[in-house]
């Protein structure tokens, strides 16, 4: 449904999207997970249209997006950042209008519109402002004006930011309820969000494609990389020689809590290990008293860590 | 053109649905009426003095107080229309670029000449809204004027103020297509109407390059408009003016992609 090929994009000197290529296929739903000024709002505005890429190409539904722009269009629903609302409108009237430009048949609109206010949960508010409502409802709005003309392509930036926990689940129900029938690429830069929606993930740093994988690939890969937490009174000395002896125990930090004698110790465990019970033995045999022993999930930035690493450090060990 | 009238009707129900469209059409009739009866007064004041002049000296007066009126109303519209423009046009897509719509109407399957023409027919109704009501003044003195007033006169000043306002209209919208801030569209529509305007002053050279400026004024083709005169050369002069802005618009709405957001 999407093919996107060597696609840069730089303004000036700085490449905001560098050589970038990936597939969607229809039916799917892919998050491009990265930190803010990743390249995944650029990427996201050429598929839409919005800008024309530096080189490369990108295909939606068959169709260039430089040369066929307007049928492309036709096959795309958007969402920016930033929900594209008129604050003196109302729901409706908004809805009404964005499927006008949408070249949503007359016939057709009513329908259109209802079924995009009832997937989103704003049939209660069709006929309030927009300005009146809150961040979360205006999100909604956005998502529903990106549904409005049944597009085959659905893209979403950032969906679910500034949404309260509820919110967000229920966003997240309705992009798993789109699937299937529309083509869904989402971005965000909350880790839990890809793996609980997505079908594929790209990771995508300055620019560049880190990784392209299932949420559980990527998972499973990273389990090796998974940080244990300990928090105990031990002498310091002892515990890192202790810990060392653990197989599958690396890169031990120690550093003190904040109040006391207390110590806070990481420990990264290797691939596909779980020494938590082996560490656990060992304090008991030494009789520290151990207040806090668990499995550290591991952020976004570890996984970029571990991503960047992987190309530097992990691969020399192997050779 | 689906996409022209959506537009069309999103930015009217803008104008309509929010207090814009009533503070200008009534801050606008305030101002006309009561300028009307300064004039109107002022005029017939005047025409007394000629006929006690002209009594004075035994001639019958020749002074034609409606034709006077109607100019100098003419006069008074267009400086009316040169300070209410920018206000009018500032927002256009200023506000659509700063709030993020922009986004939506360029990714949607839209056209750039629709999303532009659009617009300035938007506001060009409103302003012809705004406009409309001034003639039952000029009709009402029309109709008590002896003899009567042809209708030609006040048919071709409406026309020209028309013209004159979708120039500084689509100059207007072409400045707010610029710039994200309102403010600065705003002063500096007036600033380059106000420019075009005092080309004006070049009127009294003799030169080539004198009459060439004389040429390029707003003003001077919209005074034809309002002795009754409809000069070819004038209509052509005020379409080229709006294409000419109208295609830089669209211009300089496309180079919204190629600049960063």
């Amino acid at each position: 449904m999407i093919e996107v090929q060597d696609l840069t994009k730089s303004y000036g000197a700085v490449k905001a999207v560098d050589d970038v290529s990936f597939t969607v296929n229809k039916g799917e739903i892919l998050g491009f997970l990265g930190p803010n000024g990743a390249g995944k709002t650029t990427t996201m505005r050429i598929l839409t249209g919005y800008m024309p890429a530096t080189s490369g190409t990108a295909r939606v539904a068959g169709f260039d997006v430089f040369r066929d722009s307007m049928q492309v269009r036709r096959h795309i629903g958007y969402l920016p950042e930033n929900p594209p609302v008129y604050p003196d409108m109302t729901v409706e009237a908004y809805l009404d209008f964005v499927a006008r430009i949408k070249n949503v048949p007359a016939e057709r609109r009513a329908v259109r519109i209802d079924d995009a206010l009832r997937k989103t949960n704003l049939e209660d508010r069709r006929s309030e402002l927009i300005k009146r409502l809150s961040r979360g409802y205006k999100q909604r709005v956005g998502i529903a004006q990106a549904l409005v003309h049944d597009p085959d392509v659905i893209i979403l930036d950032e969906p679910t930011v500034g949404l309260d926990p509820k919110q967000i689940i229920e966003v997240r129900n309705l992009i798993k309820g789109l699937a299937g029938n529309h083509t869904i690429i989402l971005s965000t830069h909350i880790l839990p969000e890809v793996s609980m929606t997505c079908d594929r993930v790209v990771i995508i740093n300055k620019g560049k494609i880190a990784a392209v994988d299932t949420p559980q690939n990527l998972t499973s890969q990273l389990k090796g990389g998974q940080k244990i937490r300990i928090e105990l009174e031990a002498p310091e000395r002892r515990l890192r020689e202790v810990l060392a002896q653990i197989p599958g125990a690396s890169r031990v930090e120690v550093e003190p809590e904040r109040t006391g004698e207390r110590l806070v110790v990481t420990v990264e465990a290797a691939q596909g290990k779980d020494i938590r019970s082996d560490i656990a033995a060992k304090i008991v045999q030494n009789g520290w008293p151990l207040f806090e022993l668990r499995g550290v999930s591991l952020s976004l930035e570890d996984i970029f860590l571990e991503l960047t690493m992987e190309d530097a450090t992990h691969a020399q060990p192997s050779s | 053109m689906h996409g022209l009238y959506a537009i069309y009707r999103k930015e009217m129900g803008h104008y309509f649905v929010s207090p814009i469209a009533y503070i200008f059409i009534g801050l606008f009739l305030i101002l006309t009426a009561f300028f009307f009866n300064v004039i109107l007064a002022g005029v017939i004041k005047q025409s007394f003095q000629m006929e006690m002049q002209s009594m004075q000296f035994g001639q019958p007066s020749s002074f034609d107080v409606p034709a006077a009126v109607l100019r100098d109303f003419f006069g008074l519209l267009s400086t009316l229309i040169l300070f209410f423009t920018p206000i009018l046009t500032m927002s256009v897509y200023a506000e659509e670029r700063k709030r993020g719509t922009m986004e939506l109407l360029m990714t949607s399957p839209v056209s750039e000449l629709e999303i532009v023409l659009g617009k300035f027919l938007a506001s060009l109704s409103l302003f012809a809204i705004m406009l409309l009501p001034t003639a039952s003044y000029l009709i009402f003195m029309v109709l008590h004027s002896e003899p009567m007033l042809p209708w030609r006169m006040l048919l071709a000043g409406y026309a020209g103020a028309l013209l004159l306002g979708g120039s500084l209209l689509a100059l207007g919208s072409f400045v707010s297509s610029l710039t994200e801030n309102q403010l600065i569209a705003a002063v500096i529509t007036f600033a380059a109407s106000l420019f075009i305007w005092v080309l004006d002053i070049a009127r009294s050279s003799d030169t080539g390059a004198g009459a060439v400026l004389q040429y390029l004024s707003v003003i001077r083709h919209y005074e034809d408009f309002t002795r009754g005169v409809i000069d070819t050369s004038s209509l052509i002069y005020y379409f080229s003016f709006i294409v000419l802005f109208i295609f830089l618009t669209v211009r300089s709405v496309d180079s919204m992609r190629w600049r960063r957001a």
